[in-house]
């Protein structure tokens, strides 16, 4: 059962789950405990042990049920794991001879039973991509002895004639049989152990990928990714907004929380300060060539909510509207669509949106709050209205701009970032996945 | 491992303390509570508020007969409140004496030194266990019979104190610095609960049991309404489910918890309904839910709520 539970925790892992040798010693002592007659006592038992939040609790029951449906069956065939090697050696030597005679014996436990050796014997369990099935797959068939049964199929072959022609035919059967079941049994490796490592490559891929080069399925990827990184940065923000300053001593309370000692302070009380919560004001340009890119900043800050409690969104092209009620608690891609529809029509002009900005929405920004400017600053040779931007610029706490461009390219042709620069905390390019977490790392770092 | 005044229990005994303390478990929560109590580990429990965590260790503690210390976390709540505290007041007293009883035990000794000599035997005195106050962590652990030990809500407090927990969660004792390491005789069952507010330390998490406790299924809704409102009528008691189960699938800001299912389950005995009426819904839903926008909400579908319960209530019968 040893060599069963450490499979079972390197299936963990390699799924993402984060297991200590610690928990691995509970692990072996709730086995020893609950035993592993009852499957479902087991598994949430395990669960209990292993799992240590509702996310990896789903994993972990993937994982026991991709696992433990193999692991059982190959144990029934081998309760006694002293003698095993010893009849493992008989049976290779005999299926040496009779590849052929497994194959057509329609013996499904004995079947399963030497792929499963095979299996090990070639390593199945270190498969990582997808590709390299057909490859175990004939390993396994070389581990049960095929070349030898090919080698007579190509004399058959080479013979010639009615009785040979059935003979191959049926070599080739079994082989195809065989090839089937192989393949099915590395399936089953490849998903409790090379899948999510696959799976982690690619996301990091996604993430590193220019947003405008994504392509549909990356798109879907992404938006799974994009919930995971805005929960760990969540999670990293998450500190307690009250610091005892331990520096400077609050009289009053300590003289009241001494009084029973009449006034000999032997309780001392610190003054208490508060720290600032984080209130995001987001100003997006959703004309087509930044629309991509606003999609994810927004995903990202509305999948933080739990965070940034107070959070604005203003989109504009021409005209600069509030979308926070649209994005609301309603479908986030419906409502982007309509967002879209409504508002990414015009053509840019960033003057005018400041207007709009200062003109009817001027009391959402105090000094507490960030401003998160996204956008090429394309405004069509219009007036940029730096002098509103000052403004905004002094009545916040920062302002952060993120532009889809890189940074060779601000300020060329109507590009005006360069005359907005100055004003800015931080103007960053921002075309990854990866640069918007850290963008969004960045901004909440200001308020720990 | 276990103590002379516990048995080890097993999966069957702790499923029927619970059930004789009316808690209706799942076979996940007597699982994980079997594996606490025999691998001597906290547990921590999660879920949505009101699907009864809290109930859980005080179901347990009354099933298993040990005394139940309950120890409420909040902001800012520190060692002073929750592991011991130092009795300042009788220490002062202490100190007053001494300096009239100080002349006696200094009388024969002729200098100085001799007379700091005679006096050092008396320094450990002033902290000791004489002057030391036991806070509900310490209580649990000094216990001779064992005890539940319900740290309840430590989403609410600081990370300071989430680590100063960590020796008790793992080794079951508090270390005073003037003191030193106490250590509990039985050590008792921890149960932690958190309404996730805020993401736990790793640290914390890795030394407990993780137990998720979600929303109940009808069927396990209807014996805790059973055993909760007990005069209700069974065709009310599948309505009053029903219709809860469909509002928890609805987008409200707040699901309907059991407790307020059991709330306005007996709501309903009071007014002596028996049949589940849109007016009936509309005039009470402020037992169900507690926020004017969820009120809101469910008040413009409720004829179509309240049919689709009813029928599912005759669906399941």
């Amino acid at each position: 059962m040893e060599q069963v539970l450490a499979g079972f925790l390197r299936a963990l892992r390699a799924a993402g789950s984060r297991v200590s040798p610690g928990e691995a010693i509970d692990a072996a002592r709730t086995i020893a405990l609950v035993g592993v007659a009852d499957r479902a006592t087991l598994k949430t038992s395990l669960a209990a042990v292993l799992a240590k939040s509702r996310e990896e609790r789903d994993t972990h029951d993937r994982v026991f049920d991709l696992y433990f449906r193999r692991e059982f069956m190959a144990q029934k065939d081998e309760p006694d794991p002293a003698s095993a090697p010893a009849r493992d050696r008989a049976q290779a030597n005999a299926a040496e001879d009779s590849f052929q005679a497994l194959a057509e014996s329609g013996d499904d436990a004995a079947i399963a039973s030497a792929l499963e050796r095979a299996a090990a014997a070639v390593g199945a369990g270190d498969i990582r991509f997808a590709t390299q099935t057909s490859f175990f797959a004939r390993r396994m068939l070389e581990a049960l002895g095929v070349e030898r049964m090919e080698a007579s199929l190509m004399e058959r072959l080479r013979a010639g004639g009615d009785d040979n022609d059935r003979a191959a035919d049926a070599m080739i059967g079994a082989r195809l049989r065989m090839q089937r079941l192989a393949r099915r049994v590395v399936e089953e490796r490849y998903n409790v152990y090379g899948r999510p490592a696959t799976e982690t490559f690619l996301d990091d891929v996604v993430a590193r990928r220019s947003i405008d080069a994504l392509t549909v399925r990356d798109i879907a990827r992404l938006k799974v990714l994009v919930a995971r990184m805005a929960k760990r940065l969540s999670d990293r923000h998450a500190r307690q907004r009250r610091v005892r300053d331990r520096g400077r001593l609050d009289v009053r309370r300590t003289l009241r929380a001494n009084a029973g000692s009449q006034g000999v302070p032997f309780k001392v009380i610190w003054k208490i300060r508060k720290k600032d919560r984080p209130k995001v004001v987001a100003v997006c340009d959703v004309s087509g060539s930044v629309a991509r890119s606003v999609r994810f900043l927004l995903m990202f800050l509305y999948a933080m909510n739990e965070k940034i409690a107070d959070l604005r969104t203003f989109a504009f092209s021409s005209r600069l509207a509030d979308v926070g009620p649209m994005l609301d608690g309603n479908d986030f891609d419906a409502a982007f669509e309509r967002i879209l529809r409504d508002l990414g029509g015009g053509s840019t002009d960033y003057g005018q949106a400041l207007a709009d900005l200062s003109d009817n929405h001027r009391d959402c920004v105090d000094r507490r709050t960030t401003v998160v400017i996204l956008g090429d600053g394309r405004s069509n040779h219009a007036d940029p209205r730096l002098d509103l931007f000052r403004a905004l610029a002094d009545q916040a706490k920062r302002v952060v701009w993120l532009s889809p461009e890189p940074e060779g390219q601000w300020g060329s042709g109507d590009s005006c970032l360069l005359q907005y620069r100055p004003h800015c905390t931080i103007m960053a390019h921002c075309a990854t996945a990866l640069d918007l977490e850290r963008a969004i790392d960045d901004i909440l770092g200001a308020y720990d | 491992m276990t103590g002379p005044t516990r048995a080890a229990p097993s999966m069957d005994s702790i499923a029927a303390a619970l059930a004789a303390s009316g808690y209706i478990a799942t076979t996940a929560i007597t699982t994980t509570m079997f594996l606490a109590l025999r691998l001597q580990k906290p547990v921590l429990v999660e879920g949505p508020a009101g699907v009864g965590k809290t109930e859980l260790a005080q179901s347990l503690a009354r099933g298993l007969d040990l005394p139940l210390v309950r120890l409420q976390c909040y902001e800012g709540l520190d060692e002073a409140k929750a592991l011991y505290e130092w009795k300042y007041a009788k220490q002062l007293l202490y100190t007053q004496i001494l300096k009239e009883k100080i002349a006696d035990l200094t009388g024969e000794t002729g200098s100085l030194s001799e007379a700091l000599a005679a006096l050092a035997g008396f320094q450990d005195v002033f902290f000791s266990r004489a002057f030391l106050e036991p806070r509900p962590i310490l209580r649990a652990l000094e216990d001779p019979r064992g005890a539940v030990l319900l740290i309840d809500e430590i989403d609410k407090s600081d990370e300071e104190f989430e680590a100063l927990l960590l020796e008790v969660l793992a080794e079951n004792q508090v270390t005073v610095p003037e003191i030193g390491t106490i250590k509990a005789s039985v050590a008792p069952l921890v149960v932690l609960t958190s309404n996730a507010t805020r993401e736990l330390g790793d640290a914390l998490k890795r030394r407990c049991l993780h137990l998720y406790i979600d929303f109940p299924d009808s069927e396990r809704e209807r014996r805790i309404v059973r055993a909760r409102a007990p005069g209700i009528s069974e065709q009310m008691l599948r309505e009053v489910v029903a219709f809860v189960q469909r509002a928890r699938s609805e987008k409200l800001r707040k699901l309907p918890s059991v407790s307020e299912t059991v709330d306005w389950a007996r709501t309903m005995v009071l007014m002596n309904a028996d049949v589940l009426s849109p007016e009936l819904v509309r005039d009470t839903l402020g037992v169900l839910l507690k926020r004017q926008a969820d009120v809101a909400e469910v008040t413009d579908r409720i004829d179509v709520l309240t049919a689709r319960a009813r029928a599912d209530a005759a669906g399941a019968g």
